[in-house]
């Protein structure tokens, strides 16, 4: 009895040693094991979480990790790729249960929240300690006077115009303004064959469509949502003309059908089969586009502004974004990744693999030069002003969803674009003071 | 037995029978103990995967914004009171119900339909053979499959909609998932195509359980075809159905993935459920506090549910 008894006691025992075991399995531990020589005692193991990998051409980045490797004996790098959506969830998880990656990808609409939250590291202080160069940066993400994200690699959203579509529309010239593009818009309608003007991606689980393809509009004519900060979307013109003039192309049926729940990848499909004109769109698509459909012919344009304005145009843009967890073991070593990304030969090579524009300020990606449309962009890009208001705000998304929300219901005739932005401002405003 | 089994014991107990109570004493903690040293890698298990998470959340779901905020205060039940009078919640509420309502009592019925019809007699092997691939195939898919496939089918641009233009059933591309007023059905639609197999390969079990002297016994009686399967097959099926109804029931009102992925709980809310309800609170607003009010809401309706189920089970033994 007493050896059964003890035999129950052992497989319990051996169960929580089991359960403990797993549950103790380290993110950041250094990989030496009881008895290794102290050389090896000394590595680290950095985690990086990133949605970057998945977006490269096959081991593009794994092949800047082992750069990093070579350059830096004693520090490894284990890449946690995953697309953009599920990278974002395992962020906010791994920063509520503090198990953050020691080096991760960031969103600028994702950093107000977790710098709160007290999950990101203080780059400017890692800066001044590893005696960083920062003018060699071409953005800093900065809340409270401290840097929090670093921007690697930018997207900028052009327009972008089926040429052929335009010619067989009878559309002369790529528009330059609002009035223009609402006729280019009608006339790709009346083509027929289920062709639309426009696309506009909706959809309120990825509502980044708000950010892209509606505030867009207002930031190339000037325009801003915000005011000193704070939302400022009751009684602004600026916001609410752009609402006017989606609606005005909705109610003629110049917008691509499915628009409320529409994703950016189904925009994407839409105008890469040639059934849609114009779209709003980041410049990282170009390389899919091409793969897809060979024979379409298509430019990259400045996003049109309201009828008359002549200042500098804003074009929204995304940002593959890097910090370092506050939780990291290793801050010193993540922040030298954070460096070795941001030098100006290793950032030129991982902007050129993901045709994106550069986050150290010197670099010189060579497709620039080399692609005609991403010369045009580049052209356009360095005339405009890259803008994303929603980059730190808090809850950045939910306010894109709020909008969406209302917006949706101003689209449906439910309610008016006064009523809309003012409930909209009352959502937002209390994002803010939450 | 125990009061009888204790004075016996004590009255053995002669010169020295103190030290003998005391080591049969030992023994008999130890005889007790052994039931539970097996059973503790369960518990152990059930405690951290289970218990533990479940009073977290509801530890949560009592702070004002936990995980977001280093030292988050007790409030009682104010995140309960905020959600049960939000209308948004309702609006979630309302469509689950009807979500998970009308999946059901289809699953039910088509199950049961092809489950009859691959037990009949009046079909070959092959045939049946062939039937029961073809109506399997939707439980073979994941949901994110699901999802995208019938985000192909109904989008404007879609199989659906061409053939209904091309054969004049309808006269302009409607959008199924993009309108309000579609798109709950159509999401439901998804759903029923989806689950019908369960019940058919169950009920199908259940049926070829069914002893075949009860239907020779009835026909000889002259009951006809309809009060054959009301009597006899549906009573027999009974247990398995009410079963298979509540899981179906549980399994549906956390439905998260299919919604997400086709309509993300739009357009204007209209396909809002619980589950996306309880996980933007959480994903997009970081408020966990009231996502885990939210998620502690589901776990009591899902809780009754569970009880009922449990219930049938014990009746069906």
């Amino acid at each position: 009895m007493r050896k059964k008894f003890l035999a129950g006691i052992a497989v319990m025992a051996a169960a929580t040693l089991a359960m403990t075991g797993c549950a103790s399995g380290s993110t950041t531990a250094p990989t030496s094991a009881a008895g290794s020589s102290s050389a090896a005692a000394e590595e680290v193991t950095l985690e990086f979480a990133q949605w970057w990998e998945p977006e490269l051409p096959a081991n593009a980045l794994r092949g800047l990790m082992d750069q990093f490797e070579k350059a830096n004996p004693g520090i490894k790098v284990k890449l946690i790729s995953g697309p953009y959506a599920s990278t974002k969830e395992q962020v906010v998880a791994g920063a509520a249960a503090g198990t953050m990656s020691d080096v991760v990808g960031l969103d600028g609409a994702w950093v107000n929240d977790f710098v709160k939250q007290g999950s990101l590291a203080n780059l400017s202080e890692l800066m001044k300690a590893a005696s960083f160069d920062e003018k060699q940066l071409a953005a800093q993400v900065q809340l409270n006077g401290s840097t929090w994200m670093i921007p690697v690699a930018n997207f900028v959203y052009p327009m972008f115009v089926n040429d052929d579509l335009l010619k067989k529309a009878g559309v002369s010239a790529v528009p330059t303004n609002r009035t223009e593009f609402t006729a280019a818009a009608a006339a790709l309608t009346k083509l027929g064959n289920n062709t639309a003007g426009w696309v506009l991606p909706l959809d309120s689980s990825a509502p980044n469509g708000i950010q892209n393809d509606v505030m867009s509009w207002v930031w190339s004519s000037g325009g801003s949502m915000l005011k000193d900060g704070k939302p400022y979307l009751t009684g602004n013109a600026d916001v609410k003309s752009a609402m006017e003039f989606i609606k005005g192309m909705y109610d003629a049926g110049s917008i691509a059908k499915g628009s409320f729940t529409m994703k950016e990848q189904d925009k994407v499909n839409e105008f890469t089969n040639g059934r849609v004109g114009m779209m709003i769109d980041s410049l990282a698509h170009v390389n899919l586009i091409r793969e897809q459909n060979k024979d379409l012919k298509f430019q990259v344009a400045a996003i049109p502004s309201a009828d008359g304005y002549s200042g500098k145009r804003g074009m929204p843009y995304a940002s593959w974004g890097i910090g370092v967890a506050a939780n990291s073991k290793h801050q010193a070593e993540a922040f030298k990744l954070v460096a070795f990304l941001l030098g100006k030969d290793v950032n030129a090579t991982l902007c050129n693999a993901a045709h994106a524009f550069p986050g150290n300020a010197q670099a010189v990606p060579d497709f620039v030069n080399s692609d005609p449309i991403f010369k045009q962009a580049f052209d356009i890009y360095q005339a405009g002003t890259p803008t994303n208001e929603f980059t730190g705000l808090p809850v950045a998304e939910d306010l894109m969803r709020s909008f969406d929300e209302q917006f949706q219901k101003y689209l449906a005739g439910k309610q008016s674009a006064d009523d809309a932005l003012a409930a909209a401002q009352k959502a937002w405003d209390a994002a803010f003071a939450g | 037995m125990s009061t009888t089994t204790l004075p016996a014991r004590a009255k053995s107990s002669g010169p020295g029978g103190s030290r003998s109570r005391a080591t049969g004493g030992k023994k008999g903690l130890a005889k007790a103990l052994v039931p539970f040293g097996y059973l503790s890698p369960t518990v152990i298990l059930l405690t951290v995967l289970m218990v533990i998470p479940i009073v977290m959340v509801i530890g949560y779901s009592l702070m004002d914004n936990v995980i977001m905020k280093k030292n988050p205060q007790f409030v009682g039940f104010k995140h309960y009171s905020d959600i049960l009078s939000s209308e948004s919640f309702w609006t979630a509420v309302t469509n689950t119900l009807f979500f998970t309502g009308v999946s059901v009592v289809a699953h039910l019925i088509l199950g049961l339909a092809f489950a009859m019809m691959l037990n009949t007699d009046l079909l070959g092997h092959k045939t049946k053979a062939i039937f029961r691939t073809i109506y399997v195939l939707p439980w073979l898919f994941t949901v994110a499959i699901i999802a995208v496939l019938w985000r192909l089918l109904l989008e404007p641009n879609g199989v659906i909609n061409y053939l209904l233009t091309a054969s004049h059933l309808a006269g302009s591309q409607i959008e199924w998932l993009g309108s309000p007023e579609t798109a709950l059905f159509a999401v439901t639609f998804i759903n029923i195509w989806s689950g019908y197999p369960f019940y058919m390969t169950s009920l199908l079990a259940g049926l070829q359980g069914i002893p075949g002297e009860y239907y020779e016994a009835a026909q000889v009686d002259g009951a006809s075809a309809w009060q054959r399967f009301t009597r006899i097959t549906l009573p027999q099926l009974k247990p398995i159905i009410i079963s298979m109804a509540l899981l179906d029931f549980i399994w549906t009102t956390q439905q998260f993935a299919l919604i997400w992925m086709t309509t993300g709980g739009g357009p204007l809310g209209t396909t809002e459920m619980l589950s996306t309800f309880t996980y933007k609170l959480a994903f997009t607003k970081y408020q966990f506090g009231a996502a885990s009010a939210s998620a502690v809401i589901v776990l009591v309706i899902s809780m009754v549910l569970a009880f009922f189920y449990v219930r049938a089970q014990k009746a069906r033994d």
